[in-house]
């Protein structure tokens, strides 16, 4: 039956502020989904002139090819620090890290910590798929106990390499943040809360709030050698686990 | 020109990047440069500028590097140790063609080292440092007076060359004092307005501060790029001083602190009958190659005098290609050649 | 003309205060000056140091083999600088803590009971006026006046103004006392 395109309403479409340029990650990898909530939210706060994304190391070194805003590519682990340095020079900015858990949470342990302790008006998404994409699926500082990466190859053994350390609740610590979050992206009603999550801490930022920590539970079915929707399983049922949903602090 | 002031080489620094107009400065505390991260602690804020203690050399660095993105001039200061620290972010912001003023307050290494003042990084401030094929401009002044002067230049080379510029001075220059007349400030909204800054794509394309490329045949033009500039900077940028040069046979060469100490030396040997005179690089990268060579061909020695092992002695003998003796004198450690030591040194060479 | 001199002492003498004042002071004279602290631990307690080189022509080294001047605080100072200092020069001896006698028989000297003649205008936190005041009349590099002028005008720069009439007495002391 021929369908009438008369009455039909646009309700989604790919948001202006994302590029035409194809992303680079593996098929069923969720950095894509979060890429596209980012790019969402800037077209929501129209924002896109005065936004300036902070790309780490790591698979989303290439993210400043995705948005259409003003980017900085920074050296692994100091995405935080740069986008101190950036709010600072000219506070009118928006300003947003995107960071792996290597990154934000191992080599990056300092300048996430101390951003975060002075309260900076930035945004940061700390993408967590307890794994090293692009090096080869080495062991995260996130990486559960028994995991099996390149550089455990038997599984993480928390006598040798300690315990997946839940970065989110230490930044929840501190006094200055304004709101920290940790978020999933493994079936719909997860990607809406996360939706929200991220509209928030851009919000936030905006009001000159300060501080806001997005961390986004992500799946790596290439180094996890898992098939997309078991990667998204292993997500709801066991990484969640380890790491809960939900805000751990919102003082905004 | 302002009135004459008492001031340490570390304010004499602080104060002429606040008058380059230097809007945002990062950095960590480490002797012997405290007084420099004090003197902005204490006015950066007042003037509304930004000054933030970083929680380390690493985190300061790549503060630099977001302001820098944004345009905007900025700083950072420390000494050895915590400069090697920062390799890593010099070679990102080279790499990225991003202005920015580094000072090295130079102390004894390796390792911990010392407090004590040392010209020990000279390999490590002119050949590069970090990682990759960049070179930073070096200037190393030799009064306090000149650390004001410099400090404002290198603001200015940093934005015309759109690359990192360090201040390569020592422990002594740092702390001791001197009467210094401070340069005029800056009018900052003159400055020209850097169209690549990350200042928010508003009726323009994006623009994206990076130092990589996954092609090497593009990562190839982009070093190609940086060294068609070096090359410009090799070109235009060379400045040094001669002293007592005309009828010399014997040359000092010798940079910073040693270099002004060397002054005192050269008024000694003439006293008795030593045609002594003194080259002295300014710009240690690039280093002064062609004039030192045109004055190595007239003259039988030219003695390299260093805080070292013999750093700035390599490039000496290569300017001076054998068309002198090129003896060396050097002190470690942090120990400081005195006047008396030199003469000495000057005397064994003297004809 | 090149004068220099080492002012030296414990931690806490006030060395370093005291030379920051000399270069101001010949500053203000219109001479050349460079100041040149020892720094780090030794200023947490130790023993502690500057240099002082006042000149008519822009000064080459700040540091010198053979000061024109000592101004030696304490025993230690003596004995580290006694042996540098040029032919003819001047040492200020601090008696009260120095018990004995300067070996160098080509120098002037001047040995005065620092720590008493502090008391006497008010606090042992004088000394290093006193020290001062005395070298000034040893050697005659500056008028006395000009002295107390940067005197004044550095411990009103660090908020320390109460202080200015014990300072001023306390050179007043150094410089008769020789």
């Amino acid at each position: 039956m021929p369908v009438s395109t008369e009455k039909m309403v646009k309700v989604f479409g790919r948001p202006a502020s994302l590029t035409e340029a194809r992303f680079t990650y593996c098929p069923g990898c969720h950095h894509g989904i979060l890429t596209r909530i980012i790019a969402q939210t800037i077209d929501e706060l129209g924002i896109v002139e005065r936004t300036v994304g902070i790309a780490p190391v790591g698979c989303a070194v290439f993210a400043y090819l995705w948005y259409r805003c003003d980017a900085i590519q920074a050296s692994h682990g100091r995405a935080s620090a740069v986008a101190t340095g950036v709010k600072r020079a000219n506070p009118n900015l928006i300003v947003f890290a995107y960071q792996g858990d290597g990154d934000f949470a191992s080599i990056g342990t300092a300048e996430s910590i101390h951003a975060a302790n002075r309260g900076e008006n930035i945004t940061v998404i700390f993408v967590n798929n307890q794994v090293y994409g692009m090096t080869g699926g080495e062991m995260a500082p996130t990486s559960l106990v028994g995991q099996k990466t390149t550089t455990t190859p038997d599984g993480r053994d928390p006598a040798l390499f300690g315990y997946p350390i839940r970065f989110s609740e230490m930044i929840a610590q501190l006094d200055a943040p304004v709101y920290v979050t940790r978020q999933a992206l493994y079936d719909t009603k997860r990607i809406m809360d996360a939706t929200k999550a991220i509209k928030k801490a851009f919000t936030n930022q905006l009001e000159g709030k300060g501080y806001s920590l997005v961390e986004v539970l992500a799946t790596c079915p290439t180094n996890w050698r898992m098939k997309p929707t078991e990667a998204n399983k292993h997500v709801a049922e066991v990484v969640t686990k380890v790491f809960p949903l939900g805000d751990l602090i919102d003082r905004g | 020109m302002g009135k004459r002031m008492l001031l340490r080489g570390n304010e004499v620094i602080a104060e002429a990047a606040i008058r380059a107009g230097c809007q945002c400065y990062f950095a960590y505390p480490i002797t012997p440069q405290a007084e420099l991260l004090e003197h902005m602690a204490k006015n950066m804020p007042r003037l509304g500028r930004t000054f933030i203690q970083a929680e380390s050399e690493l985190a300061a660095i790549n503060m630099v590097y977001g302001a820098a993105s944004v345009g905007v001039r900025t700083m950072t200061s420390s000494s050895s140790p915590g400069i090697s620290l920062k390799q890593e972010g010099i070679s990102y912001l080279a790499g990225s063609n991003l202005p920015a003023v580094i000072v090295n307050i130079v102390r004894g290494g390796p390792g911990l080292g010392d407090i004590a003042p040392a010209q020990c990084d000279y390999f490590q401030a002119t050949k590069g440092g970090g990682h990759g094929d960049y070179h930073m401009i070096v200037l190393a002044p030799s009064t306090a007076p000149e650390a004001g002067e410099l400090t404002m230049l290198a603001f200015d080379l940093a934005d015309q060359y759109r690359t990192p510029v360090m201040i390569l001075a020592d422990g002594m220059l740092g702390q001791m004092m001197e009467p210094v007349e401070l340069p005029e400030p800056i009018d900052i909204a003159s400055l020209p307005v850097k169209e690549w800054a990350t200042t928010g794509a508003k009726g323009r394309d994006p623009n994206v501060i990076l130092s990589f490329d996954l092609d090497p045949e593009v990562l190839k033009k982009m070093n190609l790029a940086l060294q068609k500039r070096y090359r410009q900077i090799e070109a235009k940028e060379v400045r040094y001083e001669e002293a007592a040069t005309e009828d010399a046979d014997i040359l000092i060469a010798a940079y910073g602190t040693v270099a002004r100490i060397a002054k005192s030396v050269v008024r000694m040997a003439r006293a008795e009958g030593i045609k002594l005179g003194l080259f002295r690089p300014i710009t240690l990268w690039p280093f002064p190659y062609q004039p030192l060579k045109e004055l190595a061909g007239r003259v039988k020695t030219v003695l390299t005098v260093e805080m070292s092992a013999g750093q700035m002695w390599e490039d000496v003998r290569l300017a001076v290609a054998e068309r002198a003796n090129t003896p060396f004198y050097g002190e470690m450690g942090g120990v400081v050649p005195t006047p008396r030591r030199i003469l000495s040194e000057v005397r064994k060479h003297a004809s | 003309m090149e004068c220099s001199v080492i002012i030296a002492g414990f931690g806490g003498q006030g060395v370093i205060l005291a030379g920051k004042i000399l270069a101001q002071a010949g500053m203000d004279h219109g001479l050349e000056v460079t100041w040149l602290p020892s720094y780090g631990p030794e200023m947490r307690g130790g023993t502690a140091n500057c240099t002082v080189v006042l000149s008519d022509e822009p000064v080459g080294s700040p540091i010198v083999d053979d000061p024109s001047a000592l101004i030696a605080m304490n025993l230690p100072s003596l004995d580290k600088f006694e042996s540098t200092v040029a032919k003819g020069g001047t040492i200020v001896v601090n008696t009260s803590l120095i018990d004995r006698a300067v070996k160098r028989g080509d120098a002037q000297v001047a040995s005065l009971q620092l720590n008493e003649l502090a008391e006497k205008v008010g606090s042992m936190r004088a000394i290093n006026m006193v020290a001062l005041g005395a070298y000034v009349k040893a050697t005659k590099i500056l008028p006395l006046d000009t002295v107390k002028g940067a005197m004044v005008r550095m411990l009103k720069k660090g908020g320390k103004e109460k202080f200015v009439t014990m300072n001023e007495q306390a050179l007043e002391e150094g410089y008769n006392a020789v």
